[in-house]
């Protein structure tokens, strides 16, 4: 949800990021109005279409005249190239930090990613798709 | 781009002794949600009733819709103001209220006035008199809302609205306002409530502007940054401080500016907690500290000494 952490202009792009990278809005699907983010987020209708035209700069959404805002092909591989391109500085350096503080070393920092990503791929052991929880609220939410 | 809905040059006003304006100059544009924020005495109300003609400028230029409002009905007929604590007739009932402002504002809309009746399960035969606190502030909220001026004040709208009621008043203006865009000035000192509903951010203080700015170049303008002193002051040092607080060795500063990616890994690496600033707790640490806040770059050094001051001073939260 939006917080204060940032402008909500970006929060609103990251939120719309998201969906297209998690699938739950596919390429060329319809984007929901600027009214409808504002009305469901309780944000300023400006603020939540400066965030989506800030998508529509990047090449990431499209408009259709008098119909509204459309994902355009091709916007979830560069998303997640780009996504990417940051996942060393974003996650895995506050990673090693925290472990370095704990006394974790390298070889039990490897042990216990190849247990979560044994987990991740074997469903009886999770029952719950992992890190999925908000994605659905959104879906029902967000639409 | 955009149209000047109301332009003020250096306008004061003075009760007495008292300057409740104190050479205010500000602009406001068409169709945006102006935020009018600050504390009780700040000169909120008075701004307001001299934009809406209901008081007097003792000096200064100012215009609304490009004209001098008072005595001018082409301009007061776009304008609609609810006060804090409007009084009405005596017998008067919500249901004459709201014929009254059917008449005089032209874009009326009564079926939106009726259902907003309902959903504040306001009594419409009851006299405005014997209403609750409450329900007396949802006269105002309906009236605002429903006049649909082109310029509406809303004077801290909420007093004895529960937090449903408040809430209902907030998706309400968030609802109309997106089907028909206008200006609108939101004086409140709830103001976590309202802050994602503003485009733009006036605060006020002991009346003068402190701070005139998008609320989206606000949110973000400053952060909090916690720790050991020693280590958060050096981490601060260059940068210009808007309060602090301390506590035994740990300090915490509130900061202008923003950090970059290598600073907040710095931050990190000296473990330090770094944390947003809500719009809320900006505006408290502006007006608390207000005097310092604004000073030039080059005088950081008197900056934080006159902070730390006034936080010996007893400045909290």
């Amino acid at each position: 949800m939006i917080d204060d952490s940032k402008p909500i202009f970006v929060q609103i792009a990251e939120l719309i990021e998201n969906n297209i990278v998690e699938g739950v809005l596919a390429e060329e699907a319809q984007v929901p109005s600027t009214n409808e983010f504002a009305a469901f987020h309780r944000i300023n209708p400006a603020t939540a279409a400066k965030g989506v035209n800030r998508l529509v700069d990047d090449g990431i959404l499209y408009k259709k005249r008098g119909i509204g805002m459309f994902v355009a092909t091709g916007a979830r591989e560069i998303l997640m190239s780009r996504r990417r391109e940051v996942f060393y500085e974003q996650f895995l350096q506050p990673l090693a930090r925290e472990a370095r503080k704990l006394g974790i070393d390298g070889v039990q920092l490897a042990a216990m990613l190849a247990r979560e990503q044994m987990l991740a791929r074997e469903p009886e052991l999770a029952p719950h798709e992992p890190a999925r929880g908000s994605t659905a609220q959104l879906k029902e939410g967000a639409l | 781009m955009s149209t000047t809905v109301v332009s003020m040059e250096n306008v004061s006003k003075a009760y007495k002794d008292v300057m409740a304006l104190d050479g205010v100059s500000l602009r406001l544009e068409q169709d945006k949600i102006y935020g009018l924020l600050g504390r009780n005495g700040a000169g909120k109300t008075t701004l307001m009733s001299v934009l809406t003609a209901q008081g007097f400028a003792s000096s200064g230029e100012f215009s609304v819709f490009g004209e001098q409002p008072h005595e001018n009905e082409k301009v007061l007929s776009r304008i609609c103001f609810i006060r804090e604590s409007q009084k009405y007739p005596d017998d008067f009932k919500p249901f004459h209220a709201f014929k009254a402002a059917a008449i005089f504002y032209k874009d009326w809309d009564n079926a939106l006035a009726l259902q907003l009746a309902k959903d504040f399960q306001l009594p419409m035969k009851r006299r405005i008199k014997k209403l609750s606190r409450g329900q007396l502030s949802a006269v105002g909220v309906i009236i605002g809302l429903a006049s649909r001026a082109e310029l509406t004040f809303f004077d801290e709208p909420y007093l004895g609205l529960d937090a449903v009621a408040r809430q209902l008043f907030y998706d309400s203006l968030l609802a109309d306002y997106s089907e028909f865009p206008r200006t609108i000035v939101l004086s409140s000192h709830l103001i976590d409530e309202v802050a994602n509903l503003l485009e733009h951010v006036i605060v006020i203080d002991k009346g003068k502007i402190i701070v005139d700015d998008d609320a989206e170049n606000l949110r973000g303008s400053a952060f909090s940054v916690a720790g050991p002193a020693a280590r958060v002051e050096s981490f601060a040092a260059a940068r210009a401080v808007l309060h602090r607080e301390g506590i035994g060795a740990l300090l915490s500063l509130t900061v202008e500016g923003v950090l970059s990616q290598a600073e907040r890994r710095e931050a990190a690496e000296l473990g330090l907690e770094v944390g947003p600033v809500s719009l809320q707790q900006l505006v408290i640490k502006k007006t608390l500290d207000a005097g310092i806040a604004g000073v030039p770059d080059g005088a950081r050094e008197e900056t934080a000494k006159a902070a730390r001051k006034s936080s010996r001073m007893g400045a909290s939260q």
